[in-house]
């Protein structure tokens, strides 16, 4: 039995054992955010314990667009990416031209598998010219380590390691600039810099999935605790409040960004052929950068538009009326199954009954007229069926000027 | 003299599942069963006293929802409880668990490998897909590729229609999953040797191949198409033992009327004209039925129960063929208290999950080796399971019984038969691992059953020990089970039919096979079937 040779035991690992007693992980701001829950109405996140709501969902929603609003965004996948390759690296696997993202901005983009379909979207940080920082909400470490073969370059996952915070809302860049961020002001949409905190730094970058002016903040584990309260100080006369999932959502949708596995399945968790996607086929073909060389899927994406068989398109729909229309289906002339609303809400900042729907093409590409949705919408244990018109439309469904204004407005 | 309308020999899962069919459809039925007791290979016995022993298989999750429901097992008194872990131990004092819950899976394999840890999504989605694949097929009779009748062309329509909606890179897929190595299939995953251990264990269980012999990996399929009460993939213990399966259907049975002799040992088959008449027990008494079903395997059915004289020469061969090799053996032990692992914290969901030690692919090839060589694994591969942390019904308080499931024993040692002193050094080999892990683990045993090959085959009558009446290799899968041209439950002999899991689709506590027989059964004499429940849809 003992003709193999003993392994060598890692303290390490040992010591991280006990991990099977805590299902749900708190992140570094937990202690902060189990003080504020009220609602303790609690989701998974990527196994974090994170809140649906913390008090009130409607007013935390109005505190993103009224006032200040702080979410921990600790759960979202991150992963270091650094070396001389780097750059040709990401380029290689992302779909955008990763040569034009300059060192201090952030750009939103997705990646594909070899059959072009989406693997995940997220954002890439350049922190310096060999330095980046990839978010996004599924993991990915397999594929990028595999992509990476022949390049100079390190993967490393950083989501314990790092902490993150959104501070999203009109008042957001003055409570950063009472808090003592010197320069912040100079942030332009998707720039990001350095500031220093604590003895040591953090990034801040003009970033959010709100479509409102706000800002992302990552942070060493350890001085998180430090920066919330730093940010909760400054932001006390501007109406600094935490916030949940769900008020986030809304403001997302609004903006008209797409959650991946809710708005589209990721290819490694697609069990079913059909539901995979092209970037074409969820809103994302401007990313496709056919210039710029060979990258991951690739010859897929152009095969495909060159044969037209893009099956799918992701639209944004505004219904009449102001029923949501969750999870509906969409019908061509009332009769034809022709796609599904994978987000809706009446949107208070636009007065309007608006979704996100995938559809078969050529509904939504050529055809968008006479489109419309079945919504059952449950009153009282009986479903009011409501057939109501369609209409595409552009997105995002709101356009906050504050959002890109130089510099931010003082509110 | 009476004449039943069917006889079923052996009271095994299958036999019983196909007896209670077709007596629900109206038939008058009788199961005869050699042993004292029904159960086949899930039984539960009190070999010492106190302690129930699951003796040879230990737990379940591949039996059918849809006959549970139609044979109304609940109703029976069967409970399946499931178990939420396992883990394979490392040379080093650590393991590696198995947790139900997604996040703790994953944080559990990054000690060992990040990279890996994520790599389970794709793993664990294409596994998925090959299992959505087949499920459907478990519940159906294979069809006959080489008949014209518009049921078996139906069949093989649908079959090349479920193929034809396959894309071309999941075609690929599915043909290379049912014929490669299952130490192949995970290198396209994972880089950690213990990780792949940890899933290459699904893909030799009951099998007398190695890691890396192809084929492999469809076992593993084979093991991952179960539930637990809806819950897909579970794995738990029936409360009781394995034989609480086979005591609800023997209830089942018998409040629907029907009739089980125990203590009756079938000596052959009796058949008049190329037609079966009934079996003569080993007594000499003859009992006499309109039809004959073997729950038996299909060498012990063919070699020793029908004259050979009664059989076309090629079915003869084809079975004489059938690959059906002992690989495997069992040590059930009870135990005065709980083992401890010091790697185990003490609060550890893996003292109710099963336990492993083989961690590395290396090892599990070495103790396949040992098999080549006619000689039982002295480093054997273990899936070790202690029910009474979940079940106290089946041994005193404080007490446990442990099953320990070992692989490889070989139907013969160095080319002889077993001996009791063979007997005693396989179970050295087991006991010494076991121990290796658990220090104090020998002072706590009470009673330990050994039973190698010889003794499943003595008792249970599975040819040479094997599990699943038969290898489950691609040769052997669908209309090639057990022999082409007779995989539709019929046999030479008109009258006498197969319902054991040497038929399609094989072997575990599935209860397909007995099925899928009652309902060819049925439909030869015209019988409605309306009692079946369809196989449920996989959407």
């Amino acid at each position: 039995m003992n003709q193999l040779p003993t392994l060598d035991a890692s303290a390490a690992r040992a010591a991280a054992q006990s991990h099977f007693r805590t299902l749900r992980l708190g992140t570094p701001f937990q202690p902060r955010i189990d003080a504020l829950a009220r609602t303790n109405d609690w989701y998974n996140w990527a196994g974090y314990r994170a809140p649906h709501s913390l008090w009130d969902e409607e007013l935390e929603y109005f505190a993103i667009r009224s006032q200040a609003a702080l979410f921990d965004i600790s759960p979202m996948t991150k992963y270091r990416i650094a070396g001389p390759d780097a750059e040709a690296f990401l380029n290689r696997v992302t779909l955008r031209d990763v040569t034009k993202l300059k060192s201090g901005r952030v750009h939103y983009t997705a990646w594909c598998d070899d059959d072009g379909f989406v693997l995940d979207d997220g954002t890439l940080f350049r922190l310096s010219p060999t330095r980046f920082r990839l978010c996004s909400q599924e993991r990915h470490l397999p594929w990028l380590l595999d992509s990476a073969t022949g390049f100079d370059v390190t993967v490393e996952e950083e989501t314990e390691a790092v902490a993150g915070l959104a501070l999203q809302g009109p008042t957001s860049f003055a409570v950063l600039r009472d808090a003592g961020f010197a320069g912040v002001e100079r942030l332009r949409v998707f720039d990001l810099a350095e500031f220093p905190h604590d003895h040591g730094t953090i990034t801040i970058s003009r970033t959010g999935f709100t479509g409102d002016l706000g800002y992302e903040l990552f942070v060493p584990a350890d001085k998180a605790l430090s920066l919330w309260d730093r940010l909760i100080l400054a932001g006390e006369l501007r109406g600094i409040r935490a916030i949940g999932y769900t008020a986030l959502n809304r403001a997302r949708l609004e903006a008209g960004l797409i959650v991946a596995n809710a708005d589209f399945t990721t290819s490694q968790h697609a069990i079913r052929a059909d539901r995979l996607r092209m970037p074409d086929e969820i809103g994302l073909g401007f990313m496709v950068d056919l210039q710029k060389g060979h990258f991951n899927g690739r010859r897929a994406i152009q095969g495909a538009r060159a044969k037209r068989r893009l099956r799918h398109v992701l639209v944004g729909l505004e219904i009449e009326g102001n029923i949501p229309a969750e999870h509906a289906i969409v019908y061509y002339r009332k009769s034809q199954e022709v796609g599904l609303v994978s987000a809706a809400m009446w949107s208070p900042m636009a007065k309007r009954n608006i979704a996100i729907a995938s559809l078969a093409r050529p509904f939504g590409d050529t055809v968008v007229d006479d489109l419309w949705v079945e919504i059952y919408a449950m009153r009282e244990l009986q479903y009011q069926k409501l057939m109501k018109r369609a209409k595409v439309v552009q997105r995002p469904f709101i356009k906050l000027d504050r959002r890109t204004a130089n510099p931010p407005a003082d509110f | 003299m009476k004449s039943w309308d069917a006889i079923v020999i052996g009271g095994g899962h299958n036999g019983l599942v196909n007896a209670c069919y077709l007596q629900r459809a109206g038939l008058d039925v009788l199961v005869v069963e050699k042993n004292g007791w029904v159960g086949g290979a899930a039984t539960s016995r009190e070999l010492t006293p106190g302690f129930l022993y699951s003796n040879c298989s230990y737990v379940c999750s591949l039996f059918r929802p849809e006959i549970m429901r139609d044979l109304e097992l609940p109703r029976f008194g069967l409970q399946v409880i499931s178990y939420e872990g396992g883990a394979v131990f490392t040379r080093d004092g650590d393991y590696l668990a198995n947790y139900r819950d997604h996040d703790a899976h994953r944080r559990e394999f990054a000690r060992f490998s990040r990279r890996d840890a994520e790599a389970y999504d794709r793993y664990s989605r294409d596994v998925t897909r090959q299992c959505r694949f087949i499920q459907p097929l478990l519940m159906r009779t294979a069809p006959d590729p080489t008949s014209f009748w518009p049921r078996d062309l139906g069949e093989l329509l649908y079959l090349g229609r479920k193929f034809a909606g396959l894309t071309p890179e999941e075609m690929a897929l599915t043909l290379r999953f049912w014929t490669m190595s299952i130490s192949d299939f995970l290198d396209e995953y994972f880089e950690t040797d213990v990780i792949k251990a940890n899933f290459a264990l699904s893909g030799i269980i009951g099998t007398a191949l190695g890691p890396m012999s192809p084929g492999t990996a469809y076992v593993l399929l084979h093991h991952y198409m179960g539930e637990v009460d809806g819950s897909v993939g579970a794995w738990g213990y029936a409360r009781g033992g394995m034989g609480a399966v086979t005591k609800a259907l023997a209830a089942s049975f018998q409040a629907s009327g029907g009739t089980i002799r125990t203590g009756a040992e079938v000596d052959h088959v009796l058949i008049q004209r190329g037609r079966a008449k009934g079996v003569m027990l080993a007594d000499g008494e003859e009992i006499y039925g309109k039809l004959v079903v073997s729950n038996a395997d299909v060498k012990r059915t063919f070699l020793k129960l029908v004259e050979e004289k009664e059989l076309p020469d090629v079915f003869l061969r084809r079975v004489r063929n059938f690959k059906i090799r002992g690989s495997s053996g069992k040590v059930n032990i009870a135990l005065d208290s709980l083992p401890e692992f010091p790697a185990l914290p003490k609060d550890s969901p893996v003292y109710r999950g099963d336990m492993h030690f083989t961690d590395s692919m290396e090892r599990m090839e070495r103790a396949y080796d040992d098999w080549k060589a006619g000689r039982w694994s002295a480093d054997p591969f273990l899936d070790m399971v202690i029910p009474t942390t979940l079940d106290p019904t089946m041994a005193p308080p404080g007490k446990h019984f442990m099953s320990c499931f070992v692989q490889y024993a070989p139907p013969k040692v160095n080319g002889r038969d077993w001996t009791d002193a063979d007997r005693d050094g396989f179970a050295e080999s087991v006991i010494s691992q076991i121990a290796e892990y658990s220090p104090g683990f020998r002072d706590r045993i009470v009673h330990m059953e050994v039973r190698t090959p010889r003794e499943i085959e003595a008792e249970v009558g599975l040819t040479e020990g094997n599990i699943f009446q038969g290898e489950l290799t691609f040769d052997q899968l669908l209309f090639n089970r057990p022999v082409p041209g007779y995989a539709q439950y019929r046999s030479p002999v008109t009258g006498l039919y197969m319902c054991g899991s040497s038929t399609h689709p094989g072997g575990g506590v599935m209860g397909a096979p007995g099925r899928n027989a009652a309902a060819e059964i049925l439909r030869d004499l015209a019988k409605p079937t309306k009692h079946m429940s369809p196989a449920h849809d996989v959407i």
